[in-house]
């Protein structure tokens, strides 16, 4: 078995998704390369170097690879997938958005959001948002998979893998990057924090997500929200958690005035240990929280942050 | 300018699923089913193009059972001009799906296929980006907001942690993310017109495409269930339990 990871990079450093990613290449077993491709990556590719189990990183270093767009990189997967059993990719809009161009182009399915392995040919992904659990086999040659990062616990930094570069440059006439505007905030990433606080519609408005901000900063926390809430306009949709926004799974999940609907739970139900806090008792929340305070948020927030 | 959007007949998304006795798969019988979700936002995408002008035609396609039909009859009723079916009982893949549009693609000639990011049955995610990949065209995916420019387009993408803004040349695909737009409901009268709108029915045979896929589902099984935990009285009480029961402090 030969496995090819491809990389995702943030802001041109390697994304926490990889280090999950290799510990399910690690769990198929056999060689595991790490594509990093992209512009001026040197570094990214330096830190996928020592990702355990990785026993080489092919690095393309290429302004046709900026911004990993789509056309280029599914073009770049085509010509290097032919050395390997398996192509992986964590389930990021990147991993998303470029794996089943490869798939196509190759003739062959793609598994998408693998949550566990099996063996090499069979895994575990969720359907219906997490409400049913599918058990799929691939007959397919060439095994071309995206990952959801929960399923996986990211392996540790201690290898000194091979880089090499790969030659290949492929054209790209059909896209092009216009710009960017990534949320800036010093919290960590909400795919990988291992304390997430979200607010939901009982927060009542945007300002009051800053009551939030104290109690993340004390406990390390990414802040997230629900789909309620986004849709009410209190928050940008990158801090959705759910069925159509983040898939978090972190040790410790605080819902703050979060109903709980179906949609919402899909995106959280894994943490590890859940906190709802929410002024209705009744509010199917609690049915999946491992300790539920009822009360009014307004007067909750404060007090929890004092007494971290 | 031609735009092609593909629907998909999917359970409703108000229906709370069930995993059927033996584990094959989740049980559909009796089960409200209606279109996509991310499907609606495309064809309503597809509308508004027209609407603008930026359209002239829209065209609905869809790959299902006969039953399917109602969604295309919906898409109709929404505004789309007129709608092909192609017709299977089978169990289609996505690559099999995008293999079908692909083919549709090359004969209807579209500027614009407009798709949903993924359908809430399987999950996927793929199918417009592989349709991309077969036609050769480039792609525009969890798209939040599209314009076209003379002979490009603007995609504004849903990517983690922001947006992205990416520049394609026509023909193109895109796909739908949730805040591309907000769908309108058909009106009685537009469903009586989409009855008598044109649709035709065609089998993945005519095309020449094989939907056999080499992906078996072995089993389906409910998730485990998580337990509720307890209620606590006070904020020093959960600072307590946090801190010495579930030590995550």
């Amino acid at each position: 078995m030969s496995i090819l990871v491809l990389a995702d990079l943030h802001e041109g450093q390697l994304g926490g998704a990889t280090a999950h990613v290799v510990a399910a290449a690690n769990a198929i077993g056999g060689d595991v390369h790490v594509l990093v491709a992209g512009e001026g990556v040197q570094a990214a590719a330096d830190a996928a170097a020592k990702l355990d189990g990785v026993s080489k990183v092919r690095i393309a270093d290429n302004a046709v690879y900026a911004h990993q767009l789509a056309e280029p990189m599914g073009a770049l997967l085509v010509e290097l997938s032919g050395d390997y059993t398996h192509v992986l990719a964590s389930a990021s809009t990147t991993g998303k958005n470029v794996l089943p161009r490869l798939a196509a182009l190759k003739d062959v399915s793609q598994l998408s959001d693998v949550i566990a392995v099996e063996s090499a040919d069979t895994f575990k992904r969720p359907i219906y948002a997490g409400n049913a659990i599918a058990t799929v086999k691939s007959d397919d040659a060439l095994k071309v998979i995206t990952v959801r990062t929960t399923g996986f616990d990211a392996v540790e930094s201690n290898g000194n893998a091979a880089v090499e570069s790969v030659s290949v440059v492929v054209e790209n006439g059909q896209s092009s990057f216009v710009k960017q505007e990534l949320a800036q905030s010093d919290r960590p990433e909400l795919g990988g924090a291992k304390v997430v606080v979200s607010g939901g519609r009982g927060m009542g408005n945007g300002e009051n997500f800053k009551l939030l901000d104290g109690i993340a900063d004390k406990l390390g926390a990414a802040i997230g929200a629900s789909r309620a809430a986004v849709d009410a306009g209190f928050v940008p949709n990158d801090m959705q958690v759910g069925q159509t926004g983040k898939i978090v799974a972190p040790e410790l999940y605080i819902a703050v005035g979060i109903s709980g609907a179906i949609q919402h739970l899909a995106g959280m139900k894994d943490s590890k240990v859940i906190v709802a806090i929410n002024k209705d008792e009744e509010a199917p929340i609690f049915q999946v929280a491992d300790y539920g305070l009822v009360g009014d948020l307004f007067e909750i927030l404060p007090e929890l942050e004092s007494k971290l | 300018m031609k735009v092609l959007v593909a629907v998909k007949r999917v359970i409703d998304y108000n229906v709370k699923i069930r995993v059927k006795a033996d584990n094959s798969d989740v049980d559909l019988t009796n089960v409200k089913m209606a279109m996509n979700p991310f499907c609606e936002i495309a064809v309503e995408e597809a509308v508004r193009l027209k609407e603008k002008g930026v359209a002239t035609e829209v065209v609905a396609v869809t790959v299902g059972p006969k039953a399917a039909q109602e969604q295309l009859r919906t898409a109709l009723a929404l505004g789309a001009d007129r709608a092909i079916h192609i017709e299977t009982d089978e169990r289609v893949e996505s690559l099999a799906v995008a293999k079908l549009l692909a083919k549709v693609v090359e004969e209807e000639q579209p500027g614009l296929v407009v798709l949903g990011k993924q359908a809430i049955d399987t999950d996927n995610n793929q199918t417009g980006q592989m349709l991309a990949a077969l036609s050769g065209l480039p792609q525009g995916t969890f798209a939040s907001e599209v314009v076209v420019d003379g002979d490009k387009v603007n995609v504004t993408r849903e990517i983690d942690g922001g947006l992205q803004t990416i520049t394609l040349s026509l023909p193109a695909i895109i796909t739908a993310d949730l805040r591309l737009n907000e769908p309108r409901y058909a009106k009685l009268p537009d469903i009586m017109k989409a009855k008598k709108k044109p649709l035709d029915v065609k089998t993945p045979g005519d095309y020449g495409v094989e939907v056999a896929s080499k992906v078996s589902l072995l089993k389906v099984e409910s998730p485990a269930e998580r337990q509720g935990g307890v209620k606590v009285a006070s904020v020093d009480e959960l600072i307590d339990k946090l801190k010495n029961e579930a030590k995550v402090l």
